[in-house]
This record gives C-alpha cells, structure tokens and sequence, in this order.
C-alpha cells in the first residue's frame, strides 16, 4: 500500500501550476479565449506537474522536436496565411503604414525590460510579446534562447484573446469622441489575380533581403497565402487553413507545458513578464491610433485614428473589435474593410519586427 | 529591483532603428504593391481586349 500513496507528495508550487492550468481550461471553455491554444496549454499544466510526472520526458522530446526546431511556429504559419485575405491590403496599400506603427510596443517594451534588468536576449523575447502574433513570439524566444518561455507563450495568447478587453480603453483614451466618429469611404474593386498571385512572393524576397532572419516566418506565412491564391491547390489551402493549423496549434499548446513546470514557470519574473506583455500591447495599439492621428494633419480626406489600432497582429480580433467599436460610436459607420487591411499588414508587419529584432540580438546570442 | 541604466540607453538605439527598418520595409513593401496593382490591372485589360 505503501508504494501505491507514495507519490502523493505534492508540493504548493505544484498546486498552484494545477490551479493555474484550470484557470486556462476555464478561460478556453468558459469565456472561448483561443481554446485550440489555451485547452491543451491548460491541461499540459497539469500533466507535466503531478508528482513525478512520467509525462515530463516525452513532452520535452515533442518540445525539442517541434518548438526548439521551430517547425510548429513554421507549420502553423502555413495555415494563417492560407487564411488570410490580403484583399482590403491591397486595395489600400497605405494601411500597412498602421502595421508598422503599432510595433511600437515590441521596442518599448524592449527598453522597459531592460531598464528592469533583463539581460538583452531576455528583454527583446519578453519584448516580442508585443508582436501579437504567438508563432513569432515562440520563434524569436526560442531562437534567442531565452529561459522565460512559458511566460511569454501564456502572456503572448493571453493577450491575444484579451485584445477586446485592452484595446477600448486605451483607444478611448487617446482619441476624442469626434475622431472615433469620422467615416471612411471604402473604395473597393477587384484585384488583378496576378497581384494577389505576386504578392506573397514580392513580399518575401523583400523581407527576406532586409531582414534575413525573419525569411522562415514570412516565406511560411506567404507561402500559406500562395496557396490560397494560386487557385489550383483549393484542397491544400483548406487543409492548411482548417486541418494543419488547428492540429498544430494543439500540438504547440500541450508541447509549451515542457516549459511550464512549477519551478521554472513560478517566479517573480513571470508576473512581471506578464505585466511587461500587457504594456507591450497597450502601447502597440497606442502607436498606431498616434501615426493615424499624425497622418490627419497632413492628409484631405480623414483616417478614424481607431484603424491605426488595428494595426497589431492579432488577427482577425483587432479588426472586429475597431468595427464594432465605429459601429457604437456611429451605427452607420462601417471601418471593418480599413481595419482588416490594417489588421493582416499587421501580420507581416510583426514577421518584420521579429526578423529586426533577430538581426540586432546576433551580437548578444553566444 | 535594481534598473540597469546602461542596458536601457543601449536598448533606445535599438528602438530607433528598429522602428526606422520597419518603416523602410513597409515604404518599399507599399510602393511594389501600387507597382503590382498597375502591372496587373494592364494585364487584365489586355487580356480583356485579346477576348
């Protein structure tokens, strides 16, 4: 009998792991924030924290496998731009200004992080939180080789599903009532097929030559998006956007656990990187309603600064929640055309941010 | 909590040119899409007229 109880010797930070991974299971299946994610991270909590746990060895192999080796992030990037539709892009090209505005974020939180004595590695990981985009955040944190990857997977999905708690207020801070009511008209018309079947391509070999390290993210991403456009492979594309994604994202949630055992995950340092992510979102969004408000100054016809918004990677959230919010200040106000433009250039913007950020860490990587 | 001072100034050079890069990415990212909407709408219209 005595074998049978004796790994009944749990310790409190194990508890509190159990509690945590309960709180993640809540929030997918209660509140549906990112379930395919926060699901399997939930129950991986748990598992890899029970006593002894013969689960520890064989999700660190999966781990090592597909994280370490970034081919989960890379897969699963296939997927998203199989789903994204570039369209509203390039209809209005201009709104990829938004994208890149709203990685403000990423570099403050960056300086924020170091100021607080995070080593630089650490700090640009924490930091890439801000890129709203959870594969870029698990690629660039594990190429950096960072120690607090847990945390900055929970804090970077978290935030991502909590996009329609933190953007209104922060939005409704920094615009007037006035701005958030003005109307855009959308000038809609059909793409030439050879630009959209272009795009991906021409948007590859340039990211691919100014930012090389971000070349896997953005060349998977656009790849997925060929897929789709090339019209010939409507099989693959579905797959990818339905089957591959959602297999992988699983596969990513139950595999981060490798990293979310209580000793590793249950430091000082995770609530302060949780609090660093929440600040690299806040000023994302922050950024992007600042160039759309700096742009009306000089520009005729005016931008709701509330696109500018929607300028961070989360997609399809961000566009949504802008929508809706025009809709509450206008009912006749329809922004969800320039806020899904913003919100896919975001997209490739975040690739972009992670592949810079890569480019100026090599001097600090070993 | 000690602040590293030395780190944060380091870090703001990273900012402006990170931010600075991304912007220049995007500038020329814009640029050859109005380049692509233009090369594919007279392909389109050629291949209208060809019809």
């Amino acid at each position: 009998m005595e074998v049978l109880f004796s790994n009944f010797v749990v310790t409190w930070q194990q508890a509190v792991m159990w509690v945590i991974g309960a709180v993640l299971i809540f929030l997918a299946i209660k509140k549906d924030m990112e379930p395919t994610l926060l699901l399997p991270m939930g129950f991986g909590a748990i598992l890899v924290n029970l006593p002894n746990s013969g689960a520890v060895e064989i999700v660190e192999e999966i781990f090592e496998f597909g994280i370490a080796s970034e081919l989960f992030p890379l897969f699963l990037f296939i997927g998203i731009g199989a789903m994204i539709d570039f369209g509203p892009l390039l209809t209005n090209p201009k709104l990829m200004l938004f994208g890149a505005a709203a990685q403000f974020g990423i570099f403050m939180t960056l300086s924020l992080a170091a100021l607080f004595g995070f080593d630089m590695r650490d700090a640009a990981s924490i930091a890439i939180i801000g890129a709203a985009d959870g594969p870029t955040s698990i690629a660039v944190a594990n190429r950096l080789g960072t120690q607090y990857m847990g945390a900055i997977i929970v804090a970077a999905y978290s935030y991502m599903a909590l996009v329609p708690i933190v953007q209104p207020p922060v939005i409704k801070l920094i615009t007037t009532k006035n701005e958030r009511r003005i109307r855009m008209a959308y000038k809609g018309g059909e793409i030439p097929k050879i630009t959209r079947i272009c795009f991906p391509i021409v948007v590859t070999v340039i990211t691919g030559l100014f930012a090389p390290d971000a070349v896997a993210l953005v060349g998977f991403l656009m790849f997925g998006n060929l897929l789709r456009e090339c019209g010939v492979l409507d099989n693959l594309s579905e797959a990818a956007q339905n089957i591959l994604s959602k297999l992988i994202t699983l596969l990513l949630g139950i595999t981060v656990a490798a990293r979310m055992q209580a000793d590793a995950f249950l430091r000082p340092d995770t609530l302060l990187i949780l609090g660093l992510g929440l600040f690299a979102f806040v000023f994302d969004t922050v950024g992007g309603v600042l160039l759309a408000k700096l742009m009306n100054l000089f520009t005729k016809n005016k931008i709701n600064p509330m696109i500018g918004a929607a300028g961070i990677s989360a997609f399809p959230m961000s566009s949504r929640v802008i929508h809706k919010m025009g809709l509450k200040e206008d009912p006749q106000n329809f922004l969800l055309m320039h806020s899904a433009g913003a919100n896919v250039s975001g997209q490739i913007a975040s690739v972009i941010a992670g592949g810079l950020i890569l480019n100026f860490m090599s001097q600090y990587v070993a | 909590m000690n602040l590293n001072i030395p780190n944060f100034l380091e870090s703001l050079s990273i900012m402006g040119k990170g931010m600075l890069g991304i912007f220049i990415v995007t500038v020329i990212l814009i640029l050859s899409v109005y380049v692509l909407n233009f090369i594919g709408r007279k392909i389109e219209k050629k291949n209208d007229d060809q019809e």
